[in-house]
This record gives structure tokens, C-alpha cells and sequence, in this order.
């Protein structure tokens, strides 16, 4: 282990430690369930990161994986009565084939940077229009997913904290996923093909081999959310699970954090999260929209002020700093 | 085969609508080389613009469209200049698609706030005119809109190809840096090019009204439309967008004669995923 992945498993073990002995002090329901969305969208923009954040990618069409994962571990426990865990694993498999069929029609072609963005944002709407139109798949009312008995076999408990620790566990893993792939050749090969592609080929990086990974990764990935989250709300439906929204949150999360960083998703989570369930709970319905108002002028600050993100950003003073004292 | 018939005129009318949204966004594209993820939100402002008009003071909507044109022109440039610019010199593709994104949703979410999520009509007295062709039934003011849609696309074409600030803008297109070499002040051209594509998209808000429901969501569903007619007609060409913008129409209605629900909505995009499929780079592109 080298002497960079020892300090970001050193800086993952001390967050890991602080919110696994969170729930000894605040016990309140409301304070757990934010926390819940908490680790629901920064796991959702970790995925994403490894995609469009290391490999450049910009991928507005997330939704797409999520969704699958979300519905096919419903589906099959609603109708073939398969165990949801299961159902998670073929609901993963699924999403990684959509990614590769997506990364296939984009990547054959050269297809970067706006045409990706556009093809995978039309993505998303055409998922949104199949769930809503087709009946078996629940149609536009969404899928009740059926109660059982709470345990951890059947993926349903009758905590919010036993929900907690599962949300922590896989943003656990999808960090120790990332700080891997980092500093790995895979990592590397795909900041080289951010950089610029036409160099990493020349240097002999199969770049859309490495794409097509990235892309597959990343949608395997994002669909175990969409299981976590039918299974923590019971309900799914092609309004939220496939809402455009919901795309572009999980960028905005990874933006404001830092993309291509390792705990930038993450951090961005932390920090926006909670500001928009505080929008939401003081104005309520009143205020329709009101908080995806706040969300774009964030996006549109970050863009114009600081489009590298928070963590590059403090990363960069410091280094200037230090070589000021230097 | 009369159904057919209808629908077919039904969706070339409607696809010259597009045709004049998707130019607005390919002018963006052309001359900016970004694409405008909040293009069809400024179709819903001039919308909304038309309904508040209309039901406050009883404006009709095309007088609407005339009075209000000069305050999108510099609602572009104030955008163009304040969010866009700024961006652009950032040089970060990434950026460029976020800002606009961003700005969609504050738009949209704006309106949302104010005016709620309902669905809008307003009352017309022409609003079901309708003329008689052989066995077609013709609604007048959706053969205005496709009618004025054109016009607005033939006087877009004459300026960009008759006078010299067209040359100018067709030179800032082609090689921003070569133009400003030789005294052409790049920098205003992109204000105005961007003013233009949104005159563009807001004219389309205004000619739909009669016949289309306000909602704050209508912006996103045609920013969607507008990049499938762009895609198929090649990024950044202008005849393309034309022709496509009708070809879009008629596959949508036609897929609504033939399919059942709101899968007409699906048969737009399935033909987008087909031309990406085999032909990514558009269908006129020479590749």
C-alpha cells in the first residue's frame, strides 16, 4: 500500500468511525432519515464520479441505473417473490448492460462531451415514458413493494438505524472502490484519457476499452441505490425514480464537492443534503420548487466561481500557501 | 387513410414549429459551440408571458409575440452576457452544459413557484377556426404558427446569407480567432447570435398557444424534441434543422395515429437512439 492510499483509508477510517458512533448520541428519527438521504446521494454520486468525474464523462442520465436496479429487485420480489438482495445482484447486472449498450452507441462513434450528455439525458426520458406506459412494469402509479417480515434477509427492518448502517456500509464500500481504482493503472488510464484522448491512444491506452469499463462500473454500481431505496421507501414510481431532476442532483452533488476527487461526491452531499431537506421542511408545499431554485443557483455559483469544486479548490490554496512559506 | 392523411398535415404543422425551435438552438450551437440545456424553458417563459397578457389585460397573443420580442432579444443578451460569457472563457465543455442546466431549473422552478404546477389554456376566439381541404380538416392557427414559424426561418436565412452582419456572424462561426483578426468583434456577435436563438425559441412559445397547454414543464419536453431534430439534422447545421424539424413532427404524429398511450412520445426518441445507432453524425451529414 503506498503512501497516498494510506492517508485516504487513514481520512476513510476516521469518517467511517465518526458516523458509525453518530447514532449513540441523536437517536431522533428525523435527524437518521437525513442521514439516510444523505448516504443515498452521495453512494448515487460516487458511482456516478467514477464515470463522469474520473473518466470525464458527462453522464445526465443516471436515473437510467438507478431505476433498473430499483425496479428489478421490486419486480421480481412482487411477482416471483425473489429474495431482494438477489434481486439486487441481477438488478446490478441489468444496469451494467444498459451501460454498456449506452457506452457502445456513444463510444463506437467518438461520441464525447455534449453528444454524450444529450444521448444519455434522452436516456433518461425514454425510461420514464416505458415505465410509465407499460402495465407489468407497474405503469405510471409505480410499484408497492410487498412488506415482510423485518430482517436483514429480507432487506426490510423496522428501524431507521438498521437503514442507517446499511447506507453506510455501501457508501464504506464505494469509497474503498474508489480510493482503489485511484491509484490503480485503470485509475489512471482513465484521468489520461480525460486529459486528452487522442494522447492516451497514442500511448497505447485502449481508451474505449476503458470507457466501456468505466461505464459499466458505473451503472452496476448506481443500481444497488435503486434497490436501498425501494426497499427503505416500499414505493417506487417512473416519476421519481427516473425524474430528470434526480440526474442532474447527482452531478450537482459531485460538482460542488469536486468531481474526479475521492471524497468530493460525498462532501457535496453533506453540505447540500441537508440544506435541501431544511428548504423542504420549513417552507413545505408552499414553496413549491422553491429549493430546486436554490439548487440551480448553486449549480450556476459553482459553475462561474468554482467549477473545480470544494476539495481541489482547498487542495490548490494550500499548496500555494505552502509554497509561500516554502 | 383520411386519419393518416390528418395526421400527417397535423404533424408537419407542429414540425415547423420545431423546425424554428431547434434553429434558435442550432445558431446557439453553430456560433457558440455550446448546446442551450435551457432552450425550451424560454419557449415556456414566452408562453406564460402570452397567458399573463392575455388574462390580465386581454392581450392577444401574436400582439403579444410583437411587443414582447425586443425584451427576450435582451433577456439573451443579458444572459449571454452575465452567465454564458463567462462560462465560454472557461473554455470546459462540462461547465458550459451545467450552467445551462442550471439555469433550466431556475427558470423553470421560478415559474413553478409563482404560478403553480397546472395546466393552462387560454381562450381564443379563433382557437378552432378551421379550413376545409378535400377531406382534411386544417386548424388555422396551427397553420399560422407553422406559416409564421417559416417566415420567422426565411428572414433568419436571408440575414445570416444576404447581409454582411450575417457574413460576419457565418466568420465568427467558422473561426472565431481568423474573424477577430480581421475587425470583427467576435464578442458581439456571440451576444447577438444568442439573442437570436432565443428570439427564436420564445417566437415558437407564442405561436403554440393557442393549441398547446402551459405548464412550467413544457420547456424541458421541447429542449428534448429541439435535440433529437438537431441530432438528426447534424449539430450546427442550419438547412438541416429545417428539414428535420418537420420530419420530427410527422414521425410523432404519425406514431400517435399508430400506437397506443403516450407512446408517441417514446416513438421520437426510439428514432433518435436508430439514428444514433447508425448514423450518429446526422442525416445530411456527408460522413
Amino acid at each position: 500500500m503506498n503512501d497516498r492510499n494510506r492517508k485516504n483509508f487513514i481520512i476513510l477510517a476516521i469518517i467511517v468511525v465518526m458516523l458509525a458512533l453518530m447514532p449513540f448520541f441523536v437517536r431522533k428519527d428525523y435527524i437518521l432519515s437525513v442521514f439516510i438521504n444523505i448516504f443515498l446521494f452521495a453512494y448515487l454520486s460516487q458511482s456516478w464520479n467514477i464515470l463522469g468525474g474520473y473518466a470525464g464523462y458527462l453522464s445526465l442520465g443516471h436515473t437510467v441505473f438507478f431505476g433498473i436496479g430499483a425496479y428489478t429487485s421490486s419486480l421480481l420480489l412482487l411477482h416471483l417473490g425473489l429474495n431482494p438482495w438477489l434481486g439486487m445482484l441481477v438488478g446490478a447486472v441489468l444496469a451494467g448492460l444498459m451501460g454498456l449498450f449506452v457506452g457502445f452507441l456513444s463510444f463506437r462513434y467518438q461520441l464525447r462531451g455534449i453528444f454524450f450528455a444529450m444521448i444519455t439525458l434522452a436516456f433518461g426520458v425514454i425510461y420514464r415514458v416505458i415505465f410509465t406506459n407499460s402495465m407489468i412494469l407497474g405503469g405510471a402509479q409505480g410499484v408497492l413493494i410487498p412488506l415482510q417480515k423485518p430482517s436483514f434477509l429480507t432487506y426490510q427492518f423496522g428501524s431507521k438505524l438498521s437503514y442507517y448502517y446499511v447506507g453506510l456500509v455501501m457508501l464504506v464500500v464505494i469509497l474503498i472502490i474508489t480510493v482503489l481504482i485511484e491509484n490503480s493503472k485503470f485509475g489512471y488510464n482513465l484521468l489520461a484519457l480525460k486529459g486528452n484522448e487522442g494522447a492516451a491512444e497514442a500511448l497505447g491506452i485502449d481508451t474505449t476499452a476503458c470507457k466501456m469499463r468505466a461505464t459499466l462500473l458505473s451503472a452496476f454500481l448506481t443500481a444497488f441505490a435503486g434497490t436501498y431505496y425501494a426497499q427503505y421507501l416500499t414505493y417506487i414510481s417512473p416519476e421519481t425514480v427516473f425524474n430528470t431532476n434526480l440526474s442532474i442532483e447527482i452531478v450537482l452533488i459531485a460538482i460542488v464537492g469536486g468531481m474526479g476527487t475521492i471524497f468530493g461526491p460525498t462532501l457535496g452531499a453533506f453540505l447540500l443534503i441537508p440544506v435541501s431537506e431544511l428548504t423542504r421542511s420549513l417552507l413545505g408545499d408552499k414553496a413549491m420548487g422553491l429549493h430546486v431554485v436554490m439548487y440551480g443557483v448553486i449549480l450556476i455559483v459553482f459553475c462561474l466561481l468554482l467549477p473545480s469544486g470544494i476539495i481541489p479548490s482547498i487542495r490548490l490554496s494550500m499548496r500555494s500557501r505552502a509554497s509561500e512559506n516554502a | 387513410m383520411t386519419l393518416i392523411l390528418q395526421s400527417l398535415i397535423g404533424g408537419l404543422l407542429i414540425g415547423g414549429v420545431y423546425s424554428l425551435v431547434a434553429i434558435g438552438l442550432t445558431i446557439i450551437y453553430g456560433v457558440l459551440k455550446i448546446i442551450n440545456f435551457a432552450h425550451g424553458e424560454f419557449l415556456m417563459l414566452a408562453m406564460f408571458a402570452a397567458v399573463v397578457g392575455n388574462k390580465l389585460f386581454g392581450i392577444d397573443p401574436y400582439f403579444m409575440a410583437i411587443i414582447t420580442l425586443p425584451l427576450f432579444f435582451v433577456l439573451g443578451i443579458v444572459i449571454q452576457k452575465f452567465l454564458i460569457q463567462p462560462a465560454i472563457e472557461k473554455g470546459e465543455e462540462h461547465i458550459q452544459i451545467l450552467l445551462t442546466m442550471g439555469l433550466a431549473w431556475v427558470l423553470q422552478n421560478t415559474i413553478l413557484f409563482f404560478f403553480g404546477p397546472d395546466y393552462r389554456t387560454i381562450q381564443l376566439p379563433y382557437a378552432d377556426y378551421t379550413l376545409k381541404f378535400l377531406d382534411v380538416y386544417v386548424n388555422l392557427p396551427k397553420l399560422l404558427a407553422c406559416g409564421c414559424a417559416a417566415l420567422a426561418t426565411l428572414f433568419i436565412h436571408l440575414l445570416f446569407r444576404k447581409t454582411r452582419f450575417g457574413k460576419a456572424i457565418r466568420a465568427a462561426a467558422q473561426e472565431p480567432w481568423g474573424a477577430y483578426l480581421v475587425g470583427i468583434n467576435v464578442k458581439s456577435i456571440y451576444f447577438v447570435s444568442f439573442a437570436i436563438g432565443i428570439c427564436c425559441v420564445s417566437v415558437a412559445g407564442f405561436l403554440i398557444i393557442p393549441f398547446f397547454y402551459t405548464a412550467p414543464v413544457v420547456g424541458s419536453q421541447f429542449t428534448l424534441i429541439a435535440f433529437v431534430v438537431v441530432v438528426l439534422g447534424g449539430l450546427g447545421s442550419f438547412a438541416g434543422a429545417f428539414i428535420c424539424g418537420f420530419l420530427v413532427g410527422v414521425v410523432e404524429a404519425l406514431g400517435g395515429v399508430l400506437l397506443p398511450g403516450s407512446y408517441q412520445e417514446l416513438v421520437v426518441f426510439s428514432f433518435f437512439v436508430l439514428i444514433l445507432l447508425f448514423r450518429p453524425s446526422g442525416l445530411f451529414a456527408s460522413r
